[in-house]
């Protein structure tokens, strides 16, 4: 690994990762470093591009890190990682992909992660989305998440996609069996001409089961952002989607909610709220000696915090 | 020192402001009441320069800052607690208090504006200023922002609104401690007789006018109702 991996690496997973109990880094479609646990396994898939990962029953606490970077011009790494969790278990697992691209062809990652939770399992996932470099190559990532959640098991998914990500179309799904819990917080910030689409499609199937999903986007100069969310309701459940949107110079975006009950006792709700920045919070924080400029750029990162 | 002259302020042919006259001078504490819409919040509002009035000047300590904006006004050293202080999305106690001193202050030392205003602090720091706080939450952390500013024009509209009755004795200690050593203007928008007690001297405005200014005793029969002052000048 050079100096621009690293870096790259410290974007996406920050600069504990020796602290994990497995690891998979992959560059620009290889894996190159690889650390097992004797209840955390990882294995390549035979047919296609990826990973397995297998965390046996009852792991009380692992951490798993996974992260992607890409560093070649022009190239589309397409990869399918699947996550077993056994029951009873507690796992964090961070993964990301970050992109340095200095040249004028595109570079793609498109990861398709898929997480079956066992049982009363436990996961908490956070994935970081970042690119950068001076050419004129667009930086592409197409995440998709499935997640098939067992009786009681809970997940909580932070995505965060804060910088230089020209081109990007994510894709959630859930399906939630009895008694478990989703829980979502995305959060991304768009400038230039990027466009950003982001669907979610839930399927509460279970009593008790319940989801609550953020959404926070930021599209600032000429940048597009879309937020779609379909949230079916089977059976006596909780959902609650939140979109925000700030908007900066000609961002624009745009929100399609789709809630749909299918049983008497499912409560399903849908908030969106896009628009500039309150004046009131502007007049705040310049009450207190920020200037206009400053005062923006604290509600922002606040806002994406 | 504050000094208003001949401020008007018209929105929809009404004089919210109708040619206000006034003078705050430091080391004083000013009591500003009047009946609802009477124009208080606005002229609170033309201080800070939230609002610009249609004509007339502001001079702080004899400087005109009338054209300045409200950060440049809040860096001369005037702070001013909103009425119905700001929710946000993200930004925590911690983060308003760092803003407030301009200092990446400590924990400790946010925690000390906190214990202030009577909010067990270590609860606080960390909580987000969003619609999960309570208004009277709200209000207090609204305080303790102004307060840790250390202001020479420290304005607070209706600090004590929505404040239970238990708190706002502890509050009104607050108060009273700004007013005993304080160096600069305090001006307190308030109904409450007990921050009346406090003050050198009460503003009445009425419909965007200064109707009366002067100490308690002078303003007693013009504010209270007729029951209590005919009690107050019986045991006094
Ligand atoms: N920008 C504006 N445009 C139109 N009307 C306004 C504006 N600002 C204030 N007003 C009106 O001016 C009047 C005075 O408002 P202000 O908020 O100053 O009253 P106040 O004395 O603080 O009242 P309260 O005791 O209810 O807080 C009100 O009638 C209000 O509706
Ligand atoms: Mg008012």
């Amino acid at each position: 690994m050079n100096k621009v991996d690293e870096l790259l690496l410290e974007e996406v997973i920050g600069t504990n990762l020796k602290e994990a109990d497995a690891i998979n880094i992959r560059k620009n479609g290889k894996s190159i470093e690889r650390k097992i646990s004797p209840y955390i396994e990882i294995v390549s898939k035979k047919d296609k591009n990826g990973i397995d990962i297998y965390v046996k029953d009852d792991v009380k606490f692992g951490i798993i890190h996974i992260p992607v970077i890409i560093t070649e011009s022009g190239l589309t790494d397409v990869v399918y990682n699947d996550f077993y969790i056994g029951k009873n278990s507690n796992v964090i697992i961070m993964a990301g992909c970050g992109i340095h691209n200095d040249l004028h062809k595109d570079s793609e990652h498109d990861g398709i992660h898929r997480f079956f939770l066992s049982e009363n399992s436990k996961v908490k996932y956070v994935e970081k989305h970042y690119g950068e470099g001076k050419g004129s190559g667009k930086k592409v990532l197409n995440p998709t998440t499935e997640i098939y959640m067992k009786a009681g098991s809970s997940m909580n998914m932070d995505s965060l996609q804060i910088k230089g990500v020209d081109d990007t179309i994510r894709i959630t799904k859930g399906e939630l069996a009895e008694n478990t819990t989703l829980v979502i917080n995305e959060k991304i910030l768009t400038n230039n001409a990027n466009k950003a689409k982001s669907e979610f499609y839930i399927e509460l199937n279970g009593n008790g089961s319940s989801t609550h999903v953020t959404s926070r986007s930021v599209a600032t100069e000429d940048s597009y952002q879309e937020f779609k969310s379909n949230i079916i309701g089977n059976a006596k459940c909780y959902a609650h989607i939140e979109c925000d949107g700030i908007l900066k110079e000609n961002g624009c975006v745009k929100a399609i909610p789709e809630i749909f009950a299918k049983n008497v006792d499912a409560n399903l709700i849908h908030e969106a709220a896009i628009g500039k920045i309150a004046g009131e919070q502007l007049l705040k924080l310049m009450s207190l000696g920020l200037n206009e400029k400053e005062a923006e750029d604290a509600i922002i990162k606040g806002f994406l915090k | 020192m504050i000094e208003l002259k001949n401020i008007c302020f018209t929105r929809n042919n009404k004089k919210i402001l109708d040619n206000i006259n006034l003078v705050l001078e430091d080391e004083k504490f000013y009591c500003l009441t009047g009946p609802n819409g009477s124009g208080k919040s606005t002229l609170a509002k033309i201080i800070m320069g939230i609002e610009h009035p249609d004509s007339g000047n502001i001079y702080l300590n004899g400087v005109d800052i009338t054209d300045k904006t409200i950060a440049e006004r809040a860096n001369l050293g005037i702070g001013f607690a909103f009425q119905e202080p700001v929710r946000f999305k993200g930004i925590t106690v911690f983060d308003l208090l760092k803003f407030a001193t301009k200092k990446n202050i400590s924990r400790n030392d946010a925690c000390t504006y906190l214990s202030k205003v009577g909010l067990c602090a270590l609860e606080y720091v960390d909580r987000e200023v969003n619609n999960s706080l309570s208004g009277g939450e709200l209000k207090r952390i609204e305080i303790a922002t102004v307060i840790a500013r250390n202001p020479s024009v420290a304005i607070f509209d209706e600090p004590e609104a929505g404040i239970d009755l238990w708190s706002f004795q502890n509050l009104n200690n607050v108060f009273k401690e700004l007013e005993a050593t304080y160096k600069g203007v305090t001006l307190v928008i308030s109904h409450q007789e007990k921050i009346l007690d406090i003050a050198d001297e009460i503003i009445l405005l009425e419909q965007g006018n200064i109707v009366k200014k002067g100490n308690k005793i002078d303003m007693l029969d013009t504010i209270l109702p007729s029951t209590k002052c005919c009690k107050k000048v019986k045991y006094e």
